[in-house]
């Protein structure tokens, strides 16, 4: 007899008769973001040319406004305990919600910048159809003919990216996955100059990403192989019992370590971490700079969101599983990334091997395993997020003098700082926060993340942080060096005025890299969680494989 | 009662705003105007652009700017200068305190009180501050800005440098020490001097840096130790970190320590001072030596010896035998120097060795000898400096050989000049020597053998001033330097003042003294009690608890 035919052994999934009852206040983020997904695509089909970008544009920001404030109320009625949605695939605590808000919010800042014109062309591709070079796209650009794609697919992405954090089992999380990915893989390829590199940027992180994701599906199969189950909250108490039931004295292990292993390939790929970072710089360049900024930031914050939830609910018994893994990840990440990062002359390329390295960061919270390194994370996710789209958003400013395409070069940025003095400062706030000098967010975040890593005993990890936090700051510095003390050079950058749109989004960038470094006092008091709920993190996050009422 | 510490820290802020702001608001027309003289000069690269000096609307709003901030800076002073006359010698530990909270979830306040040493170090920072502006008023007219950016971050560094001395939460302190770094990287590298300006401010933040995040590790591991931030509840025998292994204290002291010892600058991590040196306006030297680095001695009393008094005897050896080292390495090396400037950083390397020698002497008159020390060393070297900027001012140099017999030409440059090196080789009278003495008889007791090297420091600093002297101020006044013009009133005042205060100092220290003492007394029994702990039985561990 196999195991397989026991009756107490793996079942297959439970296809409930009765229809889960639905709770449509606390779906409703979810809807709006889709639903308004779905209105573009019809108006893409169906409006004509000369009012679609307004109405795309105004649908977009209008779903994602509403998503912002209907999460925002939905802080308030959420009970204690967290709920879960849709027969348990979808679980809501406020640790799943900040996370969605900030996805929300960067969003919109995002979408400012993808909506922001130059020359009333937008920074995407007339017609992403047409090969790149060829008479249709001649033909599509002389007549001025802008495609918007852009929105629907962002819209999706973003859908993709709230349900990320919040998937309750491991099937919705993959789903949650692929419906983030792919329209950022398709987005990635849309810039209106250099289309082939962008192309290629594209091709890549498709493969690499379709790579990861069959990982991470071949590592869910092995949970589900050990736990006889996909659900978070029942992985949980299968790894407390030693496993499904046909495992006898635990030894079904090995399936779990190889299901932690290989799905944490998965979700470190999408946080970039090393050794699966090397997409990260050539996607960076490669992509429209207002999609960049999408993916460094919210992408980021959603992988981040997922990652976080998975390692605490699911894994959070197997602590003395994952955590050398971690460890050498987290150390990797650091030491890695930010010497490469030295080398890099694009300034695209340094922002990405940059975000690789707080990812790095962010991974000694993950280590930390308490709830005060999940608040740390939290926060470091939010104020990173603003900073790196101010910075995404001045480089969308700096153009070469002829042919008015960004300017990557940094050594080409000379002078800027003399120049224009107001952006240059602005760039350099944001270098200094992402360096984590005081007085900025970045180093409330990093002060909020070694905190936790060093009350939990890794000391070590937090020395290899503060060592490697010394050499990217050397980076951070040469550009400021470069703009700022070295004299403008003839051949130097022109510099697009910023306009409303991308003006408001670096001062915006600006505020909250300052507010959040001076007052983060209401943040991390009102919104995060501390170890007063709990030492262990899960405290505060749902664990249970359903808390809804089933129909009566 | 009146917040005397958050006025001395807000009023130059707000002043480096304001003048920033009156700065800007003339800079798109200077902006226009260099971006024309840019375009014109074509070939013949951008140096014929300093050559234009601005005219019209940017000069008149520069020269208004900095007047903003001089008299910013003269108001700061008053405060700061009333707070002291209120400031009570006898009683000792923390006053005119003040604490509120800031960030709540990890326990840091908004917490400033001064005890003696800070306050007289903060008095040392208001004092230079202005007499810096002074010096320092033509010195950028070939900019764009004439300078007002860079007396806008003068203001902003005062009320870093206040901050940082004012703090009594330890957090609060980082933040001070790290903030600090900002504006003077920008005042080297981009108002600084020659073409290696940008590689030196990059090199001294980057030591700074690197030396700020260690102590990061041990400023997190306090308050995961000790659960607060605050100074007047970590100190002390009932203190939040009274009973942590002298293991754990160690490291602590060790993080530390070794971003002040970057900061002092101690040999063998002090390399970043003379390109710093070099590279700086004398202006942006006289802060940079004469009150930055002093935030590394002081951290050392403040922060090592009283947060981890169980892990100081591990270090007294260590730490003496470097400041040692320091004190005759970088006397030697001063002698060998032939750029003004890079000399007397070398110069300080060396004095900075008295500083920590007598702090971690142990001894109370070597720790007050070397508090005081950190005062004197300000004026004396920061007279120094100025001088040293007068000489650039006419001749854009500060090479020793091309300057020769100015003393037949400008008497009175020659003059302060030789004030100011005396009172840098310690001569009786001035200031200096008393701090010098002091430490010396100090380390006596603590050590002959130490004293007797150290001792070594004060020959080779005359033989070090008095050859720059002999080479740089008499002899033949050779062709060029006929017209070399005598001091002008503002650099007069710039100068005199200073010259006094070594003067009424070096005479008359008592008041500095008074001030001081109570606040070694309260070090010096942490340091003796555990020294003799290890002197006598090293079997008994440190003696707290």
């Amino acid at each position: 007899m196999t195991p397989f035919e026991t009756d107490e052994g793996l079942s297959g999934p439970v296809i409930t008769s009765e229809a889960p009852v639905l709770d449509w206040w606390l779906l409703a983020p979810f809807l709006v973001v889709f639903g308004a997904g779905v209105l573009a695509v019809l108006f893409e089909a169906f409006v004509p040319a000369t009012r679609r970008r307004g109405l795309q544009i105004a649908t977009a920001s209008l779903a994602l406004l509403v998503t912002f404030v209907l999460l925002v109320l939905q802080v308030g009625t959420l009970p204690e305990e967290g709920a879960t949605l849709v027969a348990g695939v979808l679980a809501v605590d406020r640790t799943v919600l900040f996370f969605q808000g900030t996805i929300a919010v960067l969003a919109l800042i995002s979408l400012v910048l993808i909506a922001e014109r130059r020359d009333g062309r937008d920074a995407f591709a007339a017609q992403a159809a047409t090969v790149p070079g060829s008479e249709q796209e001649r033909a599509h650009i002389m007549a001025g003919s802008q495609h918007t794609e852009v929105y629907p697919l962002v819209l999706f992405a973003v859908l993709g990216m709230l349900m990320f954090p919040a998937a309750n089992d491991f099937l919705t999380m993959f789903i949650a996955l692929e419906v983030m990915s792919l329209p950022l893989y398709l987005l990635c390829g849309l810039a209106r100059r250099r289309r082939l590199f962008s192309q290629e940027a594209a091709v890549k992180y498709f493969l690499l990403g379709a790579f990861s994701s069959a990982f991470f599906l071949f590592g869910i199969a092995m949970v589900y192989g050990y736990a006889g189950s996909v659900n978070f909250a029942e992985v949980r108490a299968a790894a407390e019992t030693g496993g499904a039931p046909i495992f006898e004295d635990g030894n079904g292990e090995p399936l779990l370590l190889m299901g932690i292993g290989l799905v944490a390939i998965g979700l470190l790929f999408k946080v970039g971490a090393v050794p699966f970072h090397n997409w990260k710089p050539d996607v960076y360049q490669g992509a429209p700079t207002p999609i960049t900024a999408l993916m460094a930031s919210c992408t980021l914050v959603a992988a981040f969101g997922a990652l976080l939830r998975v390692f605490f609910v699911p894994f959070g018994g197997s602590f003395e599983l994952w955590e050398p893994m971690l460890w050498t990840v987290a150390v990797l990440t650091m030491v890695v990334a930010a010497v490469v990062a030295v080398t890099q002359r694009d300034v695209k390329r340094l922002l990405a091997y940059s975000s690789v390295v707080h990812a790095g960061f962010i991974l000694t919270a993950v280590v930390a395993a308490s709830t005060d390194g999940l608040a740390g994370a939290m926060f470091y996710l939010a104020a990173y997020g603003f900073t790196t789209l101010g910075a995404f958003a001045v480089i969308t400013l700096v153009r070469t003098r002829d042919g008015g395409q960004e300017l990557g070069d940094i050594d080409r940025w000379a002078g800027l700082g003399r120049r224009h003095p107001g952006l240059a400062g602005a760039l350099s706030l944001f270098l200094l926060a992402f360096a984590g000098i005081p007085l900025t967010s970045g180093f409330i975040g990093k002060f909020a993340v070694f905190e936790a890593a060093v009350a939990a005993g890794a000391t070590p990890l937090v020395i290899v942080g503060v060592l490697s936090s010394a050499v990217t700051a050397f980076f951070y510095v040469r550009i400021i060096v470069v703009m700022f003390f070295r004299d403008p050079e003839e051949e130097g950058p022109t510099v697009v005025p910023a306009g409303m749109l991308t003006g408001g989004v670096i001062t915006v960038g600006v505020a909250a890299t300052l507010t959040l470094g001076v007052f983060p006092g209401p943040v991390l008091d009102t919104l995060l969680p501390s170890n007063e709920a709990g030492p262990e993190p899960v405290s505060v996050m749902v664990d249970e494989a359903s808390l809804e009422r089933t129909a009566p | 009662m009146i917040p005397w510490l958050t006025i001395a820290i807000a009023l130059p802020a707000v002043g480096a705003v304001v003048v920033w702001a009156l700065a800007r608001a003339q800079a798109p027309a200077a902006d226009t105007a260099q971006r024309r003289r840019s375009e014109a000069a074509t070939g013949g690269g951008t140096d014929t652009i300093t050559e234009v000096r601005p005219a019209g609307p940017a000069a008149v709003g520069a020269e208004n700017a900095k007047r903003a901030a001089f008299v910013f800076s003269l108001a700061t002073l008053a405060v700061v200068a009333a707070m002291a006359l209120r400031f009570d010698t006898g009683a000792g530990g923390l006053q005119f305190e003040q604490t509120h909270e800031w960030i709540p979830r990890f326990g840091v306040h908004y917490a400033v009180g001064v005890d003696g040493i800070s306050l007289v170090l903060i008095l040392l920072s208001a004092v230079l501050v202005p007499l810096v502006m002074l010096a320092a008023w033509r010195e950028h007219d070939d900019r764009e800005d004439g300078g007002a950016g860079y007396f806008a971050l003068i203001l902003a560094l005062q009320a870093m440098m206040v901050g940082v001395f004012a703090a009594a939460d330890v957090f609060l302190f980082y933040v001070f020490f790290e903030a600090m770094l900002i504006p003077v990287y920008f005042m080297i590298g981009r108002y600084g001097r020659g073409e290696q300006r940008a590689g030196a401010a990059v090199k001294f933040l980057l030591y700074s840096l690197a030396g700020g995040l260690i102590m990061l590790v041990a400023v997190i591991g306090v308050y995961v130790v000790g659960g607060t931030f605050l100074w007047v509840d970590l100190v002390g025998p009932g203190g939040a970190l009274a009973g942590i292994e002298t293991e754990l204290a160690v490291w602590l002291f060790l993080g530390f320590f070794i971003a002040f010892a970057i900061k002092a600058p101690m040999w063998p991590v002090h390399t970043w001072l003379p390109d710093a040196a070099q590279a700086s306006r004398p202006g942006t030297a006289v802060l940079l030596v004469g009150v930055l680095d002093k935030v590394g001695t002081y951290g050392m009393l403040r922060y090592c010896l009283e947060l981890f008094p169980s892990a100081v005897s591990a270090f007294v050896w260590p730490v003496v035998a470097l400041s040692l080292v320091s004190i005759v390495y970088g006397a030697i090396l001063a002698i060998g120097q032939s750029d003004m400037m890079r000399l007397i950083a070398y110069t300080s390397v060396s004095h900075f060795g008295f500083i920590t020698l007598g702090i971690f002497a142990l001894t109370e008159q070597a720790q007050a000898g070397a508090a005081l020390y950190m005062v004197n060393h300000g004026f004396a070297t920061g007279a120094l400096f100025l001088v040293v900027g007068f000489l650039i001012a006419r001749r854009d140099s500060a090479e020793i050989a091309d300057y020769g017999g100015v003393q037949k030409v400008a008497p009175q440059l020659a003059g302060v000049f030789l004030v100011a090196g005396l009172a840098g080789l310690a001569l009786p009278g001035l200031a200096p020597f008393v701090s010098e003495f002091l430490v010396l008889v100090g380390v006596y007791a603590f050590n002959p053998v130490a004293a007797v090297v150290a001792v070594v420091g004060v020959v080779l600093a005359a033989l070090y001033i008095l050859w720059m002297f002999q080479r740089a101020m008499t002899g033949p006044t050779p062709e060029h330097l006929s017209g070399l013009k005598d001091l002008n009133l503002r650099e007069k005042w710039a100068a005199g003042p200073l010259l006094a205060l070594l003067i009424v100092f070096g005479l008359y220290p008592q008041p500095l003294l008074d001030a001081i003492d109570p606040a070694v007394e309260r070090t010096v029994q942490i340091g003796t009690e555990d020294a003799s702990a290890t002197d006598g039985a090293t079997a008994e561990e440190g003696g707290e608890g």
